[in-house]
């Protein structure tokens, strides 16, 4: 799956559900699309879960260079 | 000096009058500025005080109905603008200003630079909603730039902590009162910008007066928000506090922590939401096998095996021989029944039985005709009549025509 935002994966996974749950779909599609739903749950989890803790302080120097450190 | 007796002598109150008179006439509204000394503000609820600059003092009162809309606090050394009327109150001769409105001097002079900016740039667009841009759903990092040290920055990060436990903060200290806070605010917004890294921009700072404010409603302030590529969320002061900065943000949220509620999602709303809708995708695929199976059984019970297909023929078979023998014993029942009668009949019909009773039946020879008229014979011819037992052969000796027969 290419990278897309976490917003666009949760997107496209209310649209699945919507489809399994109101369409005629075929059994050979409904098997793909919920394979597909349940990538993409994963892959929301995994965005919500591996953003990486941390307060940092951003500052620029007189001179211009920047430095960054936790806060 | 003049004789007093030539000259028109006032009593006390008349010339007070008169005094009065001139004041008020001459002096109906005045607009005065000065430095509030000697206040006193007793249980009647009016608020007295002396109104003075560097070489003179008058005294001043607010009645308790004016002194009601004042959005300020009345206090010795405080500067002071008003509208009064200039008044004398006869029992003491002495004279008052009475105010009808007053604002602390300086703030009026704050508050039209203000409208004028704000006029300004609105003019120009940029507070149009066009340029509006859309808030992240999800940012990966918030920068925050505000105080390093105030509470502000400390609701934020708590907020923030709070809704997405995992967030990504960046915090860029800048002065946010003081000759250099615009500056440093301007330059931590080209240095987030500078980097790419921040998806949003929470620009805050706690509440203040109008002059703590001053770098948020400065123009540079607001030109660099609007030229800022990342949004930015702007969370000034109390609720009630509009800033020229919070006009040009993309989204202005009322007070710091409303700022990090709006920029950091809240994580368990967002799994709950996730987790449901698994849970909706689950249900949804176990409704649809279910209903292929019950399709599968029922196509599956009306699928016949060819045994069973013969089994049916045989039956049916069994079923049409049966009735063609059932069919088959009727007719000939029906037939037999016909026969037997028939024979009854013939029986009955028998020419012997006849014979019997005496009756005889002649016929010719040699051509052995039965005989009904007597034109059918001559004389002479040889005639045979059989007779119940026996037969005699004759001649014909006469004929008789006719119907006399006995």
């Amino acid at each position: 799956m290419a990278k897309i935002t976490f917003e666009k994966a949760l997107k496209q996974l209310e649209e699945i559900v919507r489809e399994m749950e109101s369409g005629d779909l075929p059994l050979e599609q409904a098997l793909k699309k919920y394979e597909t739903g349940i990538e993409k749950v994963k892959y929301c989890m995994e965005i919500l879960d591996s953003t990486e803790k941390k307060i940092t302080r951003l500052t620029r120097d007189i001179d211009g260079s920047v430095s960054e450190a936790p806060f | 000096m003049p004789d007093h007796r030539t000259t028109q002598i006032y009593s006390v109150s008349r010339l007070t009058r008169k005094i009065k008179t001139l004041l008020e006439d001459r002096f109906p509204f005045v607009w005065i500025s000065g430095e509030i000394s000697n206040c006193a503000a007793p249980a009647s609820g009016h608020f007295y005080f002396s109104l003075k600059d560097d070489q003179a003092v008058i005294s001043g009162v607010m009645f308790k109905n004016q002194k009601r809309n004042l959005k300020f606090t009345l206090e010795n050394g405080l500067k002071i603008m008003g509208l009064a009327r200039l008044s004398l109150y006869e029992p003491r001769g002495n004279y008052q200003l009475i105010f009808e409105h007053m604002e602390p001097e300086g703030a009026g002079s704050l508050q039209k630079a203000f409208e004028q900016l704000k006029k300004k740039l609105g003019d120009e667009g940029l507070f149009d909603a066009a340029h509006k841009q859309p808030i992240p759903f999800f940012p990966c990092k918030i920068s925050v730039i505000t105080s390093g040290t105030g509470a502000a920055v400390r609701d934020i990060i708590n907020i923030a902590e709070r809704r997405f436990p995992n967030c990504r903060l960046e915090i860029v200290p800048v002065s946010v009162q003081g000759d250099t806070a615009q500056e440093e605010i301007v330059c931590a917004i080209e240095l987030v910008n500078e980097r790419r890294q921040a998806d949003v921009i929470i620009l805050a700072r706690g509440g203040g007066s109008i002059e703590d404010l001053a770098a948020f409603n400065s123009e540079k302030v607001a030109r660099s928000i609007f030229a800022s590529h990342i949004p930015i969320i702007t969370g000034i002061g109390h609720e009630t506090d509009f800033t020229i900065a919070d006009f040009a943000a993309d989204v202005r949220a009322p007070t710091p922590s409303a700022a990090a509620e709006l920029a950091v999602p809240e994580k368990k709303q967002l799994v709950r939401q996730i987790t449901d809708m698994q849970v909706s995708l689950s249900a949804a695929m176990i409704q649809k096998l279910t209903y292929f199976h019950q399709k599968l059984d029922d196509l599956h019970s009306r699928l016949k095996s060819p045994v069973q297909i013969m089994a049916n023929f045989k039956q049916t078979l069994a079923s049409h021989c049966l009735r063609m023998q059932h069919a088959m014993h009727h007719c000939m029942a029906i037939k037999e029944n016909r026969v037997t009668k028939a024979a009854a009949t013939l029986a009955a019909l028998n020419p012997a039985s006849v014979l019997t009773r005496g009756y005889s039946v002649t016929r010719t020879l040699p051509d052995k005709k039965i005989i009904f008229d007597a034109k059918m014979v001559a004389y002479q011819d040889q005639i045979e009549t059989i007779l119940s037992q026996g037969r005699i052969l004759t001649r014909v000796e006469k004929t008789i025509h006719g119907k006399d027969h006995i």
